[in-house]
């Protein structure tokens, strides 16, 4: 198929391409990586009657700075997999890299147009949410806010950025001694969206886990932060935590099914990397 | 005293070039961006098409108004069916040899109903594709939905689709040998199963398309096409255009893939030939991703229950097989819909000794996309079939499945022999195919590194399975049947005065190296470097008549006759050699480009001299001589009605029982396939197949609703195997040449496809077993793993 026409406008700053989001509103979409959105436009799930391209205009830069983790909007997958900073401040992310698609894509997909598509299934808006990340938000009218990572997944690729904003970065807190973080996922073939996915980080002192968030991805509208997974592992040793969070998930998830997975099968799933996950943080 | 040449391996003699592993020229193009497909062509004043397709599986359309969409920009018409009319005729898909098969009147575009969804209802013809898109929303149909037939049990008690039918049933057939009754009632044991093969399609990386042009001043229709056959898709333009032969030319461009996609009538590539013919401009149409999910020929769709019954030594005394296959609403044409479950009937059980045989096929009409011949055509599901019983029998009398498959694999040496079915086989290797199957898997190993994973917890299984492969067919598969399909192919081999060569073949390239074969035959044949030697193929006007690329019929077939015709040059040119520098022919061989003594390897004048006097200096030759240095000669096969290809495959797989998921660790595969031309790309044809046959077995299935919805039409929901799950492929050969050639080739195209489903099958039983759980549905999903776990009380959810 063949995208629908539309009109393209190449930003040349952020301040520019915000200047043009203030005009277009609802009628622009931002043209990043490209990697979700030319698709959609292809298979005409998105006409929108102007793109502004951002691929120009900066912004994809990683810093690790005062026990920050900052990524620019248009750091790519690949530039994060590849980064030493992010190896050392964020592991998780690091692990998270080789799941995402195939290497073409990582080359082009930005982690700006991952969290501001908001897809269920993807691993950056989950692992966003397991480290409370903030989201950097800016428009022309109201400058800059930042949003945590648990209020900017509103729903099915809906966030908090609004239509005349555009995401400048995510800023992760950087792991802290005794921190562990893991990124598993189950997807059929490699680099497919996960059936179920989880990012998870939690402190371990003296073989107890505390302070457990698990992000579940692709088990619902948005990334699930499993809460009752958490507070059952609370304190508890490995092998009991990672019992414990695997029992509780049902009262966290509720996913849907898919023509070959039900969703009886995807919480089924979600417990198994569950417990991994957690037994990963102590090997 | 021998010459020094017979002392020397084939492939060690001078020039031999049959049986050497090189890489095709044309890779080189390809890889270098110089490909030239259909898509690339754009004639000047070229409409571009694209179809509005029935969203309903069944459906009776009401009201079809396409006036505000021929309004828009860019659109040049909107043709309905009745538009088509004046110019091309309905077509059936049945064969005069399959007896009582039926099915209805297809036109290029729906009728006041749809029969599946995806069906091509009105064509927007305009100045681009994205124009003619544009429009498509702009034509009004109205669709009263009419019940739907999804399931092939339920479509055979159901209304006929096509009221003049009668009824669902399309075909059916009972092929029974020996007395079954009596073999089943004096068993040790009997085992029997359902198995269910999924449907599922081709997925050639390049799609469909056809660019048609009628010239009306020559009053001829030009038709580029990716397509397998061109001779057979010009016949049925001529027949279906009411044109003369001379009127139609079909010319293939670079064809991305095929598959066994490429070879059938299909609605908007006909559609598209209708149009040029009634406009007078070129018409193009290039299927998207999903149009290709919605409309290219799917396959596999069965649904078996077999038995097999064996004495107390593990002997196989009888097989019983019942299969059913929904094929959608019509039998494709001029192929059928029926060939598919009819090698289920032919095949099953073809590599076994037995004394009693019975398989009955049902083929039942649905409202989902037509099914038709796709790479193995009913070669996985008759050996999934049969190799699931053979476990199920082994463990049965308590034989390992490899002891249990050399008790009963066919003897080598007892040829010819017959099938169970019937169908004769000329000359197989299954013992010995098995036995080095075993060796290259160190097998007695395998076992013991399965013991000591288990007992660290870790689940292997390791599947085997025996097979037979149709390749070369005669007459016998589809000629008889009246279809315009030939299975004998032609080539024409040219000397040129600097001494190269020129092949045309009635062979089709695809991408499979057919070029680089029939290069490497005429090389051997004429004493030259394969890369002085051109080949030209897919021009119904520049090419003898012939066949084409289906059935792993190219090397044998097409490859017989271009080593005929090349033989048949060389003695032309020795002829002519020896004419004139007097000295016997016989006495003459061609190597390294050149005229040589054959006893000592002189040389005596280079095909270039040969070529220089043949064609420019006729004043220099003995009176009397006229040099023919073109020869042209066909083959087909008549002793046979197929040459069988055999061998052996294996697999190696992790199951985690936890998630369901299995890992793919390593396959191997021992092939039988006669003379191998150029065993690089034997091995990689094999081991393609093998990736299509795992995508069988654990990815791929076309989904559909109970309304005839198609579930899964991207490439993101329809999950083709991809590299990193797949394992190794180790490859090995045997040689078996077929006496009814002098290169000795049978096909290869299709053995990975046919066994791989039934090798991963029996691996995943085999890691199953250990639970007491066991699964034939294909593909082998990760729930249904952890369902049949479940079932068998496996785990504890």
């Amino acid at each position: 198929m063949k995208a629908a026409a539309f009109r393209y406008a190449r930003a040349t700053s952020a301040a520019h391409a915000q200047a043009l989001l203030a005009e277009h509103g609802e009628d622009a979409r931002l043209l990043a990586g490209g990697q979700s959105l030319l698709a959609a436009l292809n298979l005409r799930l998105s006409e929108p009657a102007i793109l502004i391209d951002i691929g120009r205009i900066g912004h994809a830069a990683i810093e690790a700075r005062d026990g920050r983790l900052r990524l620019s909007a248009l750091a790519t997958h690949a530039a994060i997999g590849r980064s030493a900073a992010v190896a050392e401040a964020a592991p998780m992310l690091a692990q998270a890299v080789p799941h995402i698609a195939h290497p073409a894509i990582r080359n082009r997909g930005t982690i700006g147009g991952s969290l501001a598509l908001g897809d269920p299934a993807a691993e950056w808006p989950a692992c966003a949410l397991a480290l409370n990340a903030e989201i950097v938000l800016a428009s022309a009218a109201r400058g800059e806010r930042r949003v945590s990572a648990e209020d900017f997944f509103l729903g099915l690729y809906s966030t908090a950025c609004a239509a005349d904003e555009m995401v400048l970065a995510a800023e992760f807190p950087a792991t802290a001694p005794n921190e562990r973080q893991v990124c598993l996922e189950l997807a059929r073939r490699r680099g497919d969206y996960a059936l179920v996915g989880v990012a998870a980080s939690a402190k371990l002192e003296g073989g107890r886990i505390s302070g457990l968030r698990a992000a579940f991805f692709g088990v619902g509208a948005t990334p699930v932060l499993a809460r009752e997974a958490s507070r059952a592992a609370e304190g508890a040793t490995v092998a009991e935590a990672a019992r414990a969070a695997a029992d509780a998930l049902g009262r966290d998830l509720d996913p849907p099914g898919d023509p070959t997975t039900d969703g009886a099968t995807r919480l089924r799933l979600a417990r198994v990397l569950m417990r991994r996950a957690v037994e990963a943080m102590a090997a | 005293m021998s010459p020094p040449d017979a002392l020397l391996h084939a492939v060690d003699r001078p020039n031999s070039w049959i049986g050497r592993a090189r890489p095709r020229e044309q890779a080189k193009r390809h890889a270098a961006g110089g490909g030239r497909f259909l898509d690339d062509l754009e004639p000047p004043r070229c409409l571009h098409a694209a179809f509005l397709r029935s969203p309903h599986a069944h459906a009776r359309l009401l009201a079809l108004d396409v006036t505000a969409a021929a309004s828009q920009p860019g659109v040049f018409r909107v043709l309905v069916g009745a538009d088509l009319d004046p110019v091309m005729t309905p077509w059936v898909g049945v064969l005069a040899h399959f007896k009582g098969l039926k099915s209805a009147p297809q036109y290029p575009l729906a009728r006041g109903r749809a029969v599946f969804q995806g069906e091509p209802v009105a064509m927007v013809l305009a100045a681009s594709r994205r124009a003619a898109e544009d429009a498509l929303p702009h034509i009004h149909a109205e669709w009263e939905p009419l019940p739907v037939l999804t399931d092939p049990e339920e479509s055979l008690a159901a209304p006929p689709i096509h009221a003049e039918l009668g009824d669902n049933l399309a075909f059916t057939r009972t092929a029974e040998t020996g007395d079954l009754q009596a073999a089943f009632a004096r068993a040790h044991a009997v085992v029997e199963s359902g198995f269910e093969t999924a449907r599922h399609t081709g997925v050639t990386l390049e799609p469909r398309g056809v660019l048609a042009h009628w010239d009306p001043a020559e009053e001829r229709l030009t038709v580029h096409h990716g397509t397998q056959a061109p001779h057979m898709m010009k016949e049925i333009f001529v027949r279906h255009l009411g044109l003369a032969e001379e009127q139609v030319r079909v010319i293939c461009p670079d064809v991305g893939g095929s598959y066994g996609v490429k070879i059938h009538t299909y609605q908007d590539e006909m559609a598209c030939v209708a149009a040029a013919r009634l406009l007078a401009r070129p018409v193009k149409f290039v299927a998207d991703r999903l149009e290709s999910f919605q409309s290219d020929i799917h396959a596999r769709e069965h649904r078996v229950h077999a038995r097999m019954a064996v004495d107390a030594d593990g002997r196989i005394l009888a097989m019983d097989v019942e299969d059913l296959t929904g094929i959608g609403p019509y039998s494709v044409y001029p192929r059928t819909s029926a060939v598919e479950g009819n090698q289920v009937v032919n095949l099953s059980g073809g590599w076994y000794t037995m004394d009693a045989y019975r398989c009955r096929l049902r083929v039942a009409f649905t409202n989902k996309p037509p099914t038709c011949q796709y790479r193995a055509v009913g070669q996985p599901v008759a050996i999934a079939l049969t190799e699931g019983l053979a476990d199920l029998a082994a463990r049965a009398v308590r034989l390992d499945p490899a002891e249990f498959r050399r008790r009963n694999l066919m003897p080598d040496g007892e040829y010819p022999a017959k099938a169970p079915s019937g169908v004769p086989l000329e000359g197989l290797s299954h013992q010995r195919a098995l036995e080095r199957l075993l060796e290259i898997m160190d097998y007695p190993a395998l076992r013991r590194r399965q013991a000591e994973a288990r007992a660290a917890g870790r689940h292997l299984g390791i599947g085997i399975a025996s097979f037979i492969e149709v390749t070369n067919p005669s007459a016998m598969f589809y000629g008889v049947g009246g279809a315009p399909i030939s299975a004998q192919d032609g080539c024409t081999v040219r000397l040129e005065p600097g001494g190269s060569a020129t092949v045309a073949s009635s062979l089709t390239e695809q991408g499979q190296g057919a070029e680089a074969v029939l290069a490497q035959v005429t090389a051997d044949a004429l004493g030259l470097d394969p890369a002085r030697v051109r080949v030209v193929t897919g021009d119904t006007e520049r090419t003898p008549y012939g066949g084409g690329t289906w059935a792993s019929r190219g090397t044998g077939i097409g490859g017989e006759a271009c080593l005929r015709a090349a033989r048949g040059l060389s003695e032309n040119i020795r002829a002519l050699a020896g004419a004139v520098l007097q000295a016997d022919p016989a006495t003459l061989d061609l190597r390294d480009g050149a005229v040589v003594d054959a006893a000592t390897g002189t040389g005596r004048m280079t095909l270039a001299e040969v070529g220089r006097l043949g064609y420019m200096r006729g004043d220099l030759l003995p009176p009397g001589v006229q040099p023919e240095l073109s020869v042209t000669r066909h083959f087909q096969t008549r002793q046979y009605p197929f040459a069988f290809a055999n061998g052996a495959q294996g697999c190696l797989l992790e199951l985690d029982p936890e998630t369901g998921w299995t890992s793919l660790l390593k396959h191997w595969v021992v092939e039988d396939c006669g003379t191998l031309v150029n065993p690089l790309l034997v091995d990689e044809q094999i081991r393609g197949g093998v990736v299509q046959g795992i995508g069988a077995a654990l990815f791929e299935e076309c989904l559909y609703d109970a309304d005839g919805n198609l579930l899964n039409g991207t490439m993101a929901d329809y999950l083709v195997p991809m590299a990193v799950e797949m394992p190794d492929i180790e490859v090995a050969h045997l040689c078996t040449p077929t006496a009814e050639s002098a290169l000795g080739a049978k096909g290869a195209g299709e053995a990975g496809t046919a066994a791989a489903p039934a090798a991963v099958m029996n691996a995943l039983n085999d890691a199953l077993a250990h639970f007491g759980a066991r699964l034939t549905t294909m593909p082998f999903t990760p729930q249904r793993v952890l369902a049949a776990l479940d079932a068998a009380g496996a785990t504890a959810r």
